[in-house]
């Protein structure tokens, strides 16, 4: 499942090489592979774990492998991609720090992007209403939410120092508007992240 | 694997008539002889074979460039005849042919996921089986006797190394395709592993790089029953009567590996075959037994006891890591073609974790495949009666090879 709006989609588009091979993992109906294929001549493997979406990746011609990222991805080879991709995604996985190790050891270059939930909109909705906060980036309800793991800016950089990661490039997003990362500024600012990393 | 006859009675849409716009219409078996002495094949087994005749039959056109052609390869059971309406049924002694269409005929006809209207279609029957193709019933032509047991034993690379003299029959280089299920999948992984050169893609349903100790073991008791049949007799039974009840009951056994817990209990239950009470009897009380001996009886009807104990055995042999002195990974170094493979949750012959374990060993070699996994209650045999929920999945990836 994807959360928000496609701006990500639109930047990873942007921010991947011509000729270069990506794994796009949770790939959903895998319209970003097929486009990248289509434009920009990528080699693709996409993982999904949902088949109604493996499906409809396969109709759209992308080579898509159906598995659930928990389990792991011992079977693809150390640097093994140009890119690996995991857009709106961590947030969702069970044991969210295993993939992360696992795609910084899969690809040369990772594109990761997910929901901020110290966004001001979030936090004041959280506080005004007393509610699990329903926004245009996080638009579930408690119960039927498929992010299990919500974290923020601040928690990603931890871990990202904590383990001596290369951040390369990090955008930010606030609805339609899409910005190089702002420090300190997006903490609270940034709607969605996207970040360009390297191990 | 699946008797076509069966999936023909479980069928929930009436078939495509030989007049329908979506059939292939009227068939007619070929057969042609790639096999002689002084270009036998050469078996694993060490014999080479000869002579050889290979029944086919082809749907659709091949183009100009010979482009478009596509390899349907059948399972344990099946034949040729995988599409429309055999119009020789009566001709060549098949009266069961004669009300129903060829077994995969909801997958291939124009506008199918094997569109005829665009890919020129293969089917060629096995070597060992009982349809056209050479096996035990045919004349040994060294004692004048039919082969029987004196046939060769014969594997799934074998088969494949005579579908090649097919492919080379139409004089063409490269196939767009191999696609089949089960035992078929695993001749198209076998063209896909031996002769990359040859193929641009495979699609492979309800099968994986080998059959498990389960398995194993059904095939095994199969054979014991067809062998335990007082008409046995060594095989040398042609001419006389056949060990109709021992294949009766291997066919009965395996018949339950092609279903699911959940498909017996959706279409049995335990409902009575007859009213509603227990009789207090040994046979025949529920109406999962009448199904099953229904099964075992037709099915001798049409197919050949010693060509079912060769075929379990090209099945239980196969296994494809042995291309790479038995890792899998290594084997499978060799595929160019594309890939897509399909699993069914309920598959308990080749479960969808065996096919996942084929999908991790290619994505090993860096190459990219397809690998879905499909909810379905209707086990093994999903690959042909679940064609709706895969025909558009076949059609987009072929339209990309």
């Amino acid at each position: 499942m994807k959360n928000g709006t496609r701006w990500d989609h639109n930047l990873i588009f942007e921010l991947i090489e011509a000729n270069s091979s990506v794994l796009d993992l949770g790939c959903g109906n895998g319209e970003l592979l097929a486009r990248l294929s289509g434009e920009k001549n990528v080699k693709g493997q996409a993982v999904e774990a949902d088949p109604l979406y493996v499906a409809e990746a396969i109709r759209n011609g992308v080579a898509v492998y159906q598995k659930d990222l928990d389990y792991g991805l011992p079977e693809f080879n150390d640097k093994s991609y140009d890119y690996v991709i995991l857009e709106k995604t961590l947030q969702q996985l069970r044991r969210p720090l295993p993939v992360l190790e696992e795609i910084l050891r899969i690809g040369k270059t990772c594109i990761v992007s997910f929901p901020n939930f110290y966004y001001r909109e979030v936090v004041n909705r959280l506080l005004q209403s007393g509610k699990m906060p329903v926004t245009g980036s996080l638009p579930y309800k408690w119960y039927d939410t498929p992010n299990i793991h919500l974290f923020t800016l601040a928690d990603f950089l931890d871990w990202a120092r904590d383990n001596a990661i290369i951040i390369v490039q990090g955008y930010a997003a606030e609805g339609a508007n899409t910005r190089h990362l702002k420090l300190p500024d997006d903490h609270t600012a940034a709607e969605e992240l996207l970040f360009v990393l390297q191990s | 694997m699946t008797d076509p006859i069966n999936v023909c009675l479980e069928k929930k849409a009436p078939f495509d008539l030989p007049d329908s716009p979506t059939s292939v219409g009227w068939t007619r078996p070929q057969r042609v002889i790639l096999a002689g002495s002084v270009n036998p094949l050469p078996l694993d087994c060490g014999v080479n074979l000869a002579p050889i005749t290979v029944e086919f039959e082809t749907y659709g056109n091949l183009a100009p460039a010979k482009d478009n052609a596509i390899f349907i390869l059948h399972a344990l059971s099946g034949d040729a005849h995988a599409a429309g309406w055999d119009s020789d049924w009566e001709k060549d002694s098949r009266p069961w042919r004669q009300n129903r269409p060829g077994w995969w005929d909801e997958a291939i006809g124009p506008g199918k996921a094997f569109d005829t209207s665009r890919y020129f279609i293969i089917s060629v029957n096995i070597l060992g089986s009982c349809y056209g193709t050479t096996g035990p019933w045919d004349t040994d032509p060294q004692t004048g006797n039919p082969y029987a047991l004196n046939f060769p034993v014969v594997t799934v690379d074998d088969w494949v190394r005579l579908h090649l003299r097919v492919q080379d029959y139409f004089g063409i280089e490269k196939l767009l395709a191999v696609a089949g299920g089960s035992l078929g999948g695993q001749q198209a992984l076998s063209w896909v592993i031996n002769y990359p050169e040859r193929v641009n893609a495979a699609i492979i349903f309800s099968a994986s790089a080998r059959l498990g100790a389960q398995g194993l073991a059904f095939n095994a008791v199969g054979r014991q029953a067809i062998f335990n049949d007082p008409y046995f007799n060594g095989g040398n039974y042609y001419g006389s009567k056949p060990p109709g009840e021992g294949l009766e009951l291997a066919r009965m056994l395996g018949h339950i590996t092609y279903l699911s817990y959940e498909s017996m209990e959706g279409k049995f239950g335990r409902r009575f075959q007859n009213g509603t009470q227990p009789c207090y009897r040994l046979n025949n009380e529920f109406s999962v037994e009448s199904y099953l001996e229904h099964q075992g009886k037709s099915f001798v009807q049409r197919f050949d006891a010693n060509s079912y104990l060769y075929l379990t055995r090209a099945m239980d042999y196969y296994d494809a890591a042995s291309y790479g002195g038995g890792d899998l990974a290594a084997a499978c170094a060799a595929i160019e073609a594309k890939l897509l493979l399909i699993a069914y949750t309920s598959d308990w012959l080749y479960p969808p974790a065996s096919t996942r374990a084929l999908a991790e060993a290619v994505i090993a070699n860096n190459k990219p495949l397809s690998y879905i996994e499909i909810p379905s209650a209707y086990g093994h045999d999903a690959f042909l009666l679940e064609t709706d929920r895969t025909a558009p999945l076949v059609s987009s990836f072929l339209e990309k090879v």
